[in-house]
């Protein structure tokens, strides 16, 4: 359904040209879940924003490659045609709804403009319409509350809001950016519970952007991880989970508490911070942080080679190398070995 | 909303009680007796202490206040010394004149702005952008007086289109009174419009990056919608801030464009009184001035209240 193929988009900054996002590849397949995981400046919400051209141009340009929606290319699209595609077939949600919702405008208004735009429908009709999504979103009190401003809901409930806008016209393909970073934890729950639903009942394709692996763990058919604004592994969520072989996802996965530990593991600390996009390291972008790093890190950046099934990893380490390397790495960090 | 509304209604007493305070004080610690400066140099004492009387200079000061409050609040300001006419009647004869050039400048500022801030904005990812603004700063840094003079000179004299100078009321027919009128509001609106332009320029290039503005376009609104109505509706919050204290410096500026355009307003009863001292008008006139000022921010506010849901519900 979604195919992208070596994207590169560029952020024309006063401080320099950014790659944010440098040869991206993927597929989606209709009903399936993405999960894009990846740290602050990763890449990852440019990317998500980039598959309805959303990034502000300038500083956005699409010097490279091609997103392709059932076979159109959204990069190439005529104005026209991208706004028909955007809500109708491709909807976003955003990282924080406390502002994601214009604060002058009452709820009903802004979830009948969603209707409205793609569908001909009367005001009564669209009116229905929206207590329907408010209900499918599990607000009640719908026909009340299309009355109230943004700022009489709280945070779940505006992303609630924002799920219903997103589905107004039943679009094929939903990308969450982040969708529950800025919510509590329980409230966090509930919406990935609410995302997981919608689904079920839809058949609605998910891309979720998150930097918490948690988040997609029982959400997402596969997973993408993303660093540098590249992809650096690419697996089913076993397999990233349980056949890690980049050494960034596996310190990722190693920094995440775990309740099967015993509470006695030590938690990984990835050193440093995420590379400089203006003037990326050589070689491999991750290797100044990577505990597995070697000299020939410094001169190839690898491509993503295959692991195994739909699997692929971008590391000079093979695996039989990686599994030998893991366990030093683990026993000398004190940390878990899988 | 109606809460907010008396809520707001209540504390324009004590604005309007402080600036009373301060108006009475501006006359009454002016250095030098009225009396005295009212009839020249050349008075006897006799006339100097007669005067006295009859503006009750003599008594201390809080009695003199207490006397001119009790007259303010039943709408009495006093009479003229100099024409002995009633105050209150000189201001509302002269205050037509004034009420036309403000509403006539409003307009101008409203139709000319508000169209030239969004057509900036659509604009912004052109070379115009910066142009637009630069000639917005050089509108606003333009003194008033010195482009009236050149208005004056290119339509009144080389090119005699408008009339220099004079008034001509409502009653005479729309023709003649905004004939009159068009000179002068433009030159009061010029800078003004400049000032709402800009604001509402950056209050909308404010908007346009907000993530509200984000998820209408993910909706798939078309970007002239996205503009008027999400981006308009919340920049307009900020903007009638502005526009509060513009329409206040309007009437600031109509005691200037009034002088030049001899136009029989406010601000012309105002210099001439300076002139006078005729001290009842002034005190009476600014009185009026501050009272017009605090009524404008008062519907400012209810605006306010109206544009933002947030406050109303506060």
């Amino acid at each position: 359904m979604l195919e992208v193929n070596n994207l590169h988009v560029h952020l024309d900054t006063p401080a320099g040209l950014v790659k944010a996002v440098d040869g991206v590849s993927f597929r989606l397949e209709a009903g399936q879940t993405i999960g894009i995981v990846g740290e602050s400046g990763s890449g990852k919400s440019v990317l998500a924003h980039s598959l309805t051209k959303l990034n502000p141009e300038p500083p956005a340009t699409y010097p490279k490659g091609e997103i392709l929606f059932e076979g159109e290319n959204i990069l190439t699209m005529d104005k026209k045609r991208l706004r028909n595609l955007r809500g109708k077939e491709i909807a976003m949600i955003f990282q924080d709804p406390m502002s994601s919702l214009n604060p002058v405008f009452k709820i009903g208004r802004q979830l009948m403009e969603a209707i409205q735009t793609h569908q001909k429908f009367s005001k009564k009709e669209a009116h229905q319409k929206a207590i329907e999504l408010l209900i499918d979103v599990g607000i009640s009190d719908p026909e009340r509350r299309m009355q109230d401003y943004p700022h009489q809901f709280s945070g779940g409930m505006r992303q609630r809001v924002l799920i219903a806008i997103a589905l107004a016209a039943r679009p094929k393909l939903l990308i969450a950016d982040e969708p529950t970073t800025a919510l509590d934890v329980t409230i966090q729950a509930q919406i990935i519970e609410l995302l997981k639903s919608i689904q079920k009942k839809y058949g609605t394709s998910i891309i979720m952007i998150t930097h918490d692996l948690g988040v997609v763990a029982n959400l997402a058919d596969r997973i993408l991880v993303m660093y540098a604004g590249k992809i650096v592994e690419s697996g089913s969520t076993a397999d990233i989970f349980y056949k890690t072989a980049m050494p960034y996802t596996w310190s990722l996965l190693r920094s995440i508490p775990r309740l099967d530990a015993g509470g006695t593991e030590r938690l990984l600390h990835i050193e440093g911070h995420p590379p400089n996009l203006i003037h990326p390291p050589k070689g491999c972008n991750f290797h100044p942080r990577c505990p597995f790093a070697r000299d020939a890190c410094l001169q190839t950046d690898p491509p993503l080679s295959e692991h195994g099934t739909n699997h692929s990893a971008a590391c000079i380490l093979s695996k039989p190398e990686f599994d030998k390397e893991k366990q030093a790495v683990a026993e000398r960090k004190g940390v878990l070995l899988s | 909303m109606l809460n907010y509304t008396i809520r707001r209604l209540l504390s324009v007493i004590p604005v309007m009680l402080v600036v009373s305070i301060i108006v009475f004080l501006l006359v009454h610690l002016t250095p030098g007796n009225p009396a005295f400066i009212i009839l020249g140099e050349d008075a006897s004492p006799e006339a100097i202490a007669q005067l006295e009387e009859q503006l009750g200079l003599n008594e201390p000061l809080y009695i003199q206040f207490f006397d001119w409050i009790k007259q303010v609040i039943t709408g009495d300001l006093g009479t003229s010394v100099y024409s002995a006419q009633p105050v209150t009647e000189l201001i509302f004869g002269n205050f037509g004149p004034t009420i036309s050039l403000m509403v006539l400048s409003l307009l101008f500022i409203l139709i000319i702005s508000i169209p030239l801030a969004i057509l900036i904005v659509s604009l912004r990812k052109t070379i115009l952008d910066p142009i637009f603004t630069n000639a917005s700063l050089l509108g606003v840094s333009i003194p008033e007086f010195w482009l009236a003079i050149l208005l004056v000179l290119v339509f009144g004299v080389t090119f005699p289109i408008f009339p220099v100078a004079g008034y001509m009321p409502l009653a005479e027919g729309f023709g003649p009174w905004i004939y009159h009128l068009l000179l002068p509001a433009f030159v009061l609106a010029l800078v003004e419009i400049g000032i709402i332009a800009r604001m509402l320029r950056d209050s909308m290039l404010d908007s346009v990056n907000q993530d509200y503005t984000k998820t209408a376009r993910a909706k798939g609104v078309r970007e002239r919608d996205v503009l008027m109505k999400h981006v308009f509706s919340n920049a307009l919050i900020p903007t009638t801030t502005v526009l509060g204290a513009t329409v206040a410096g309007l009437l600031g500026g109509t005691v200037i464009i009034e002088t030049l355009f001899t136009i029989p307003g406010i601000g012309q009863l105002l210099i001439d009184s300076i002139h006078r001292r005729d001290y009842p008008v002034i005190q009476g006139v600014v009185l009026f001035i501050a009272a017009i000022y605090v009524l404008v921010n008062l519907i400012v506010d209810l605006l306010y209240a109206f544009l933002d849901p947030r406050i109303r519900y506060d």
